[in-house]
């Protein structure tokens, strides 16, 4: 009976979606002509270039154009993260203490991860520090400066990152990105407004506070989401 | 092949695939009886909804909207690009989804240390 009702929500549900997208013509441009900026996209892809120097369209968008959507965003992740502190929390009591994984791995993991760990923090502040050149940018090297943290978590069972260094770091970057705020405020007239000069695309520096702003992302977002890891993982046992 | 029908056939598959996996989620969270599955079945719906928004704002022979290098003209790139619009708006939606699985991760991981089971048939506290 239940099951029934369930099948019949979908199939409602996923009539109304099938109905209204199956009109929305797949590969149809609907930007219109690029020149006249009838789209927010043709205007975006029509001035990005020209005004701001940035060569990734959607960093450019994300940090510059709807900088304080991201502001916003960001403030999101680490409410996330706060959140789940203080909902996990609970006090040490006598004689216990904090492990990752009960076990030790095997040895194979254990090398291979130190072998790997270097490589993948690497891997991570290339893609932010490119943000605005190649595909990706903060919260994407972020993610992958954690999975590197992740895999030094799984593989030693007494691996801690201390949560004093996370907290500075993400603390350090917000207030980076908030100054680069209020600097564009003071000096260019509105928050975020993005008062440097912006170089020749495709250059490393260019784009103005673009890439300053997504590489204090980049950081904001690694502590971030090595301290939810750290918390999600860690529990704490007498053995 | 006929461009018309192969249109049809790969928005078919496309928007399909996306709607298919958000009744998929939906699915898990409606019937399923274990926490952690509704929660995955929650991210399963994330990303149905990504895929939709990405499939929305593709254009046919479109690249990734990035400028290329020097050389080629850069007026006539900007024509041959996809929309960045739902691009920038998906990699929002990404990141709140994460905070969104992680909070209620954590709720399910509280839940079961009081009740020491996460299947909602076991905890009787829930029934009214």
């Amino acid at each position: 009976m239940k099951k029934a009702i369930v099948i019949l929500l979908l199939a409602v549900v996923g009539w109304v979606l099938v109905d209204t997208f199956f009109q929305v013509n797949f590969g149809e441009s609907r930007l219109g002509e690029l020149e006249q900026q009838k789209t927010v996209g043709a205007f975006y892809l029509n001035n990005t270039v020209e005004k701001l120097t940035v060569a990734n369209v959607v960093t450019a968008i994300v940090v510059n154009y709807r900088g304080f959507d991201t502001l916003g965003e960001v403030t999101v992740l680490f409410l996330a993260a706060a959140g789940l502190g203080s909902i996990l929390y609970r006090r040490k009591e006598e004689g216990e203490h904090d492990v990752m994984v009960l076990n030790n791995s095997s040895q194979l993991l254990q090398t291979g991860a130190r072998l790997i760990f270097p490589a993948i923090l690497v891997l991570g502040v290339y893609v932010f520090i490119h943000g605005h050149l190649t595909p990706g940018g903060g919260f994407q090297g972020g993610a992958i400066i954690a999975t590197g943290f992740l895999l030094m978590f799984m593989a030693y069972k007494d691996y801690h990152v201390s949560h004093n260094v996370l907290t500075w770091v993400e603390s350090l970057a917000g207030v980076l990105f908030v100054t680069v705020g209020i600097w564009g405020l003071i000096s260019g007239g509105s928050f975020l407004e993005n008062v440097l000069g912006t170089g020749v695309l495709n250059d490393l520096v260019s784009g103005g506070v673009v890439p300053i702003i997504y590489i204090a992302v980049g950081f904001k977002v690694a502590a971030e989401l090595t301290g939810v890891l750290e918390t999600l993982l860690n529990f704490k046992t007498k053995k | 092949m006929d461009p018309v029908l192969y249109n049809k056939i790969v928005s078919i598959g496309i928007y399909g695939s996306a709607i298919g996996l958000i009744l998929i989620g939906l699915y898990a969270v409606l019937v399923k009886k274990h926490l952690t599955k509704i929660v995955i079945g929650l991210s399963i719906i994330d990303s149905g909804i990504h895929l939709l928004f990405i499939a929305v704002g593709f254009i046919k022979g479109g690249t990734a909207p990035i400028f290329s290098p020097k050389g080629i003209e850069l007026v006539n790139q900007g024509t041959a690009m996809v929309d960045p619009v739902p691009q920038a708006l998906v990699l929002t939606a990404i990141v709140i989804g994460f905070g969104v699985t992680a909070v209620a991760l954590s709720l399910v991981i509280r839940l079961y240390r009081h009740q020491h089971t996460a299947k909602i048939d076991h905890i009787k506290s829930l029934k009214w």
